[in-house]
């Protein structure tokens, strides 16, 4: 039944991975992902897995060269972090297209420029609409639970997408963390081997990626959403198995301490452990503070959200990312637009926090709490605690 | 900033070198750099300086000197940068014969990410994403620049720094594209993993392998495989860029006004 491992995320990364027994990686290193690049070759070059690394020449290749293998057949594992993700971008689109279940380790990193290699949230949220599903972890063990639930979600024929697992760039690749690994016969019990919908085979011959007019492009980006959309279904249910064989809980929002809250915290990612002890600290000074971590961005937990806000007044939303000259963060902005119809909703203040690397303790956010109670700011949103 | 044992300091001092007997002016003159190791040097530099994306310097460079050719343009580059993820600016900028010089540090791995194999990393050879030798053929940049249309091509090591100043200052002269190759130590990934952990050893290695093109033509095919060729490899005259440009504009002109 498993067993528990002192190990670097970057490295359980790649081997939850092996675990799922892909048979092609292809990866192109960039900080702060090479770790997981460079266990992966290993993983291959040592013959642990019956499986092919490609050397690509670029993050462009990595994907391309992901989607050939995945249109055979083969299962496909491929990471990346930063401007080699928007370097991907051209491709990813295509891949949800294509119906193509490649899964894609990120290891979340600012965006140039100025350039910066340390973490935020920007590189993958001008992905946010290439129709991939995208899992936010917390900690190592979640990249690693994630990662192999992310094949069986992306693989499920009622779904057929390709899945990202975001891990925030150093604080969780670059740590050593205590682990549960499951073992080969679980994770192949919960891992059936990946029947392909359709594969390039040379006796039943298939066209992927031919022209859409307009007659038919539309009908195509529906039929994209209607998939995305209806895959929330699956990633709970999953979810629900895990917990049942592993007894860790997964949801798309994950609630703390907000069953009497007045004030909720709203993280994505590896900050949400740091919000847990902020939360601990002011409930112990008598404030009513809770949080609330999504796990799923997309698809956007519309219904789970609304559930979890029941009762609380004011939301302090905190965004790793800008969305220059708009609404706000896209977490915060997604979340008014999801509570816009709800005739009791709380106040909902919004933070850019953690911007490149940017330290956020767990002060910052009781500050955060503290101010977010008056239900308003003196902006739509704050870049907290930035000069100039 | 970089390792002990680096040939990037070395490059950037035979450039500056080059720079100041050539009488070139911080205001006149842009050195353009793209990521990783090479990427670092414009941090050291009081002369413009654009640093840039993985692979694209070249793009921009060719921005740079088609809206003003009056500007000296060096571009910065590791094999990364020039062949890897940046290989089709590489042989466009040729192809076109823009008026720039190019310098690309070869270390043979992606040195600033742990020592990847990339696209220069010869056949058989070991780093972080080969443990068991890199299964793929390494690009000759030189024979890419050639081919693809560069007025000039020249190699040199660190090992020989009075002669590598030499050829940057030629390549700056050079109207058209030029590239000057920079075999490089990489003690601390490429070194460590291929038995020249010590940066001399591989200083060693390109002493003993490096020979002057002239020797090198007369050795025979076997004989080449265990050298490679040091010095200036192509130097021609074809016109550069803005040159052509210029001719089809003032002919348009005179058709026009005609």
């Amino acid at each position: 039944m498993g067993k528990r491992v002192g190990m670097e995320v970057a490295i359980a990364a790649a081997e939850a991975a092996a675990l799922c027994k892909f048979d092609v990686a292809s990866v192109y290193p960039i900080t702060p992902q090479s770790h997981v690049a460079e266990h992966l070759a290993d993983i291959v070059n040592d013959g642990r897995v019956d499986a092919s690394f490609i050397t690509v020449e670029s993050e462009h290749s990595a994907l391309s060269s992901a989607m050939g293998a995945s249109a055979t057949g083969a299962r496909v594992v491929t990471a990346t972090s930063s401007q080699g993700l928007l370097y991907m971008g051209e491709v990813m689109p295509i891949t949800s297209s294509m119906r193509l279940p490649i899964v894609m380790l990120i290891a979340n990193r600012a965006i140039s420029g100025p350039i910066n290699i340390w973490n935020d949230h920007s590189d993958i949220m001008p992905m946010r609409d290439t129709g991939w599903i995208s899992f936010f972890a917390e900690n190592g063990q979640e990249v690693v639970d994630m990662t192999i639930q992310a094949f069986r979600v992306g693989e499920d024929r009622r779904v057929m997408l390709p899945v990202n697992v975001n891990m925030d760039g150093f604080q969780l690749p670059h740590m050593v963390e205590p682990i549960f690994f499951p073992d080969q016969e679980e994770v192949d019990r919960f891992l059936p081997e990946y029947v392909p919908y359709a594969t390039l085979h040379p006796d039943r011959p298939v066209s992927m990626g031919t022209l859409g007019m307009p007659e038919i492009y539309a009908e195509a980006q529906k039929a994209k959403d209607v998939a995305v959309v209806n895959s929330i279904k699956v990633v709970k249910e999953v979810w629900k198995e895990w917990e049942k064989l592993f007894g860790r809980k997964y949801e798309p929002i994950q609630s703390y301490r907000t069953r009497d809250a007045d004030v909720a915290l709203v993280t994505m990612g590896s900050m949400g452990e740091t919000a847990e002890i902020a939360v601990d600290a002011l409930r112990k000074q008598g404030v009513k503070a809770g949080l609330l971590k999504i796990k799923l961005w997309r698809p956007f937990p519309f219904a789970e959200l609304k559930k979890a806000v029941k009762g609380i007044r004011v939301l302090a939303v905190t965004d790793r990312a800008c969305s220059f000259g708009g609404p706000g963060g896209p977490v915060c902005s997604e979340i008014r637009s999801a509570l816009y119809e709800e005739s009791v909703r709380p106040a909902i203040v919004n933070y850019l926090i953690g911007l490149g690397g940017r330290d956020v303790q767990a002060e910052d956010f009781m500050e955060m709490v503290r101010r977010a109670a008056k239900g308003k700011l003196s902006e739509p949103y704050e870049f907290y605690g930035v000069r100039g | 900033m970089w390792c002990s044992g680096c040939g990037i300091g070395v490059m950037l001092g035979a450039m500056l070198r080059a720079f100041e007997e050539l009488d070139y002016r911080n205001a006149d003159t842009v050195v353009v750099t793209g990521i990783g190791c090479t990427g670092k040097s414009d941090d050291y530099l009081l002369t413009n300086a654009l640093h840039t994306t993985h692979g694209r310097a070249l793009a921009y460079a060719t921005g740079i000197k088609a809206f003003n050719p009056k500007l000296h343009v060096v571009v910065l580059m590791g094999d990364g940068d020039s062949v890897t993820i940046g290989g089709n600016h590489f042989i466009h900028a040729a192809r076109r014969n823009i008026d720039l010089t190019a310098i690309v540090i070869n270390n043979f791995n992606f040195g600033m990410t742990g020592g990847q194999a990339s696209g220069t990393t010869p056949g058989g050879s070991f780093t972080s994403t080969t443990a068991w030798g890199n299964p793929e053929r390494d690009f000759d940049i030189c024979a890419l620049a050639e081919v693809a249309g560069a007025n000039y091509v020249a190699r040199e090591t660190p090992y020989h720094g009075w002669e590598l100043k030499e050829l940057i200052k030629e390549a700056l002269n050079k109207k058209g594209f030029s590239l000057v190759e920079v075999f490089s130590p990489c003690p601390t990934h490429f070194g460590k993993n291929n038995e020249m952990k010590e940066p001399r050893e591989m200083l060693d290695w390109f002493k003993e392998r490096g020979l002057p093109v002239e020797r090198y033509r007369k050795l025979s095919a076997e004989e080449q495989e265990n050298h490679f060729a040091i010095g200036k490899l192509v130097d021609r005259d074809a016109p550069d860029f803005n040159t052509r440009y210029e001719e089809i504009r003032v002919r348009a002109t005179a058709q026009k006004a005609g």
